[in-house]
């Protein structure tokens, strides 16, 4: 009875290895699974032609929700844009997605992935932490990258091969200082995130223009990855008595910083940088959330720019046609991230259109001249790789909403 | 630091300290009586996070709590029947190799159930509401729990002295085989120790959720760590060793934070657990042990 027991289980686990190595579509493999899953399969239909791009960003772990809506915003622009011309043949463009879960040491895995799955060029990803440690994989492998959303000057500094299309931390922490000054605070507290890049570098941007330009930072306070009670950190900043607290945290502490914050009494306003601008903190922080103000990148209401209106509409519709994604996304607003999940996907397919051929190094050559007018404004690329964005959005929270403030523009 | 913040601070500590001591709670009575590191109950703790996620969209909150504290329990000795029953005359090892699959079965199928991103953890309105005494502000939930967890611990040790099972579960850790010569049902012994133990686990994730307001898979492996941590600084095996521990641990992590060594604040309560083991290994409260010649 019992050989029989262990004979049906050996076989139980060959079955589940088997089914987990099966090639799945759009898969989220982590980067520590065999590479025969997205590789080999999606060939496409009919035609052998197929240029593949890289979607490195995290889908689980702390940034698993906003680097999900990037990974929405660049699937959409493939759905509307599924073919590029190569040399005069048509070529079609096979998304190839990897999880980085938010983690540096897993990213480096799923960058490897994505190398040996030979993708020509890579979109991603949100978190600067992740995709500066995977900065060096591509580099090595000559495959260009494009950061949609990252901030941290270190992703692009001294990497030939890794581009971005959205502002820098040192702007935006100099916005928000700006934007906290003209509000009248003269007494700030710092909140950031040991051990992640973009929280300790925007925190330092921001605590340098504050004090440039005039004001006080009396207190300033760190807290660990995936810690969930900050009432000693709060207590402490609580008792300097800051006019506002500039936190850029992840996502999934906001509306636990938040929360604390007014439970110990803490009526001070909270400014945050672009992690901010996402739907689940207003659910999830509820009246705590009220007067928060952030720095972002898009603006949905913004009708100044026809390709963002047009983009606005038809994403919309997307989102709102699949279940999952409008849960996801947290209804059918449009993250600032997902606009430029799409803007990097179209700068990468005029790159591949300009280069003519599937060869990262010759990509990369070719970005380097790419100018595309996005939905998030104009794009071109500096010698760093940085995007030469000049303007900021900055929104508020009224109502239970994201309210559009104002456009903050560097002189 | 001025008094209110010095005294805010020690709410925050005494609060997570009485969190941390039912859970410890828990892994110190199953030691006591089966000897086995059950190393899943931290991720019974965090199961019973998602139990009242669910419960209270569908239920008003004094029934959720209440299908909870069931859910946990049934939890809690389905695991015992399923991966410890089979395993209680194999080796020692084997029962606790059994305990870490559960614990990684736990965190991954929540994570295929619930997706690996933070969940909200609702705000049971009685329990959140804002309190204010002199000048410390807090919820009341904040202030509730030391006094639960003092409470529920004297009921525990009025249970353990004088009633009868508890005389049973006492008699069962001092010596398990003689106490089953003696007649003593030990599969129902065990049951119950499973039954209390995951117990106090789903009236810990209240409070411990309700303060922090988020859930994901993970959750459990730190608090449980530390948690085991303060079972084994007041003597593994010992109810009352195990609350001094809880609080111990609880106040001591709070007060590192409030000085600005945040970074070192875990790492201090392990190297408290070095020291324990160094210096005193039955921990505070155990007794020492004699040696037979």
């Amino acid at each position: 009875m019992k050989r029989y027991v262990s004979l049906l289980l050996v076989l139980v686990l060959l079955a589940a290895v088997i089914a987990g190595c099966a090639p799945q579509d759009n898969a989220t493999d982590g980067g520590d699974t065999a590479t025969e899953g997205a590789g080999d399969a999606v060939e496409g239909g009919d035609s052998d032609k197929v240029v593949k791009i890289g979607i490195f960003q995290p889908v689980t772990g702390e940034n698993g929700g906003g680097g999900f809506q990037e990974v929405l915003g660049s699937r959409y622009a493939n759905q509307l844009h599924p073919t590029v011309e190569i040399n005069g043949e048509e070529y079609k463009v096979e998304l190839v997605e990897v999880d980085n879960k938010s983690d540096k040491t897993e990213a480096v895995a799923a960058a490897n992935n994505l190398v040996s799955n030979q993708v020509s060029i890579v979109i991603g990803s949100y978190g600067s932490g992740v995709s500066i440690a995977a900065g060096p994989t591509y580099e090595e492998a000559k495959i260009p990258a494009i950061a949609p959303s990252a901030t941290n000057p270190q992703v692009t500094q001294g990497n030939e091969y890794y581009f971005r299309v959205c502002f820098l931390d040192p702007f935006q922490g100099e916005v928000m200082a700006n934007y906290a000054i003209q509000g009248g605070a003269q007494k700030a507290a710092v909140i950031t995130q040991l051990g992640d890049d973009y929280s300790s570098g925007l925190g330092n941007f921001f605590r340098n223009s504050f004090a440039e330009l005039g004001g006080e930072i009396v207190a300033e306070e760190q807290f660990q990855t995936n810690q969930t009670d900050f009432k000693a950190i709060l207590t402490n900043i609580k008792a300097a008595e800051p006019d506002v607290i500039f936190a850029p945290s992840s996502i999934a502490t906001a509306p636990l910083l938040l929360q604390q914050a007014r439970e110990l009494g803490i009526e001070a306003q909270f400014l945050a940088g672009d992690t901010w601008e996402n739907q689940t903190i207003i659910t999830n922080a509820g009246e705590a959330a009220e007067g928060v103000a952030l720095s972002t990148f898009f603006d949905e209401g913004d009708t100044s720019n026809p390709a963002a209106a047009e983009f606005v509409e038809g994403y919309k519709e997307f989102i709102n046609g699949n279940d999952e994604y409008l849960t996801k996304n947290g209804g059918d607003g449009v993250a600032a991230v997902s606009a430029l999940g799409y803007d990097a996907y179209m700068v990468a397919l005029e790159a591949i259109k300009a280069a003519n051929s599937t060869d990262g190094e010759a990509i990369k050559d070719a970005l380097k001249g790419v100018s595309y007018a996005g939905v998030t404004g104009s794009i071109t690329f500096d010698e760093n790789g940085d995007a030469e964005k000049d303007m900021a959005y900055i929104k508020t929270i009224k109502d239970g909403a994201f309210v559009f403030d104002k456009t903050v523009k560097t002189d | 630091m001025s008094l209110t913040t010095l005294l805010q601070h020690a709410l925050t500590g005494i609060s997570l300290g009485g969190a941390y001591a039912l859970i410890a709670i828990g892994y110190s009575m199953v030691y006591g009586i089966l000897l086995l590191i059950n190393f899943a109950h931290a991720d019974i703790f965090m199961m019973a996070g998602y139990f009242m996620i669910f419960s209270i969209a569908v239920m008003p909150w004094p029934i959720a709590i209440l299908v909870v504290l069931l859910g946990t329990v049934l939890l809690g000795v389905g695991i015992e029947k399923a991966a410890y029953k089979p395993l209680r005359s194999a080796p020692r090892m084997s029962i606790m190799i059994s305990a870490i699959g559960v614990s990684y079965f736990l965190q991954n199928f929540a994570t295929y159930l619930f997706s690996a991103l933070p969940q909200a953890y609702p705000a049971i309105p009685l329990l959140k509401r804002p309190i204010t005494i002199g000048a410390l502000h807090s919820s009341l939930v904040t202030f509730l729990t030391p006094i639960l967890t003092l409470v529920i611990v004297i009921l525990l040790m009025l249970l353990l002295k004088k009633t009868k099972i508890g005389m049973a579960m006492r008699a069962v850790a001092k010596d398990y085989d003689t106490s089953k010569l003696m007649g003593i049902k030990i599969d129902r012994i065990i049951t119950i120790t499973f039954v209390i133990g995951s117990f106090l686990a789903a009236v810990g994730s209240i409070l411990y959720f309700t303060d922090r307001m988020s859930v994901t898979p993970f959750s459990g492996t730190l608090p449980g760590l530390k948690c085991f941590v303060a079972a084994v600084i007041g003597g593994i095996g010992s109810v009352p060793g195990a609350v001094i521990g809880g609080f111990l641990i609880g106040i001591v992590e709070t007060f590192m934070v409030a000085f600005g060594y945040s970074t070192y604040s875990d790492a201090f309560t392990f190297l408290l657990l070095i020291l324990i083991l160094l210096f005193r290994p039955t921990g505070l409260m155990g007794e020492s042990l004699t040696e037979k010649v």
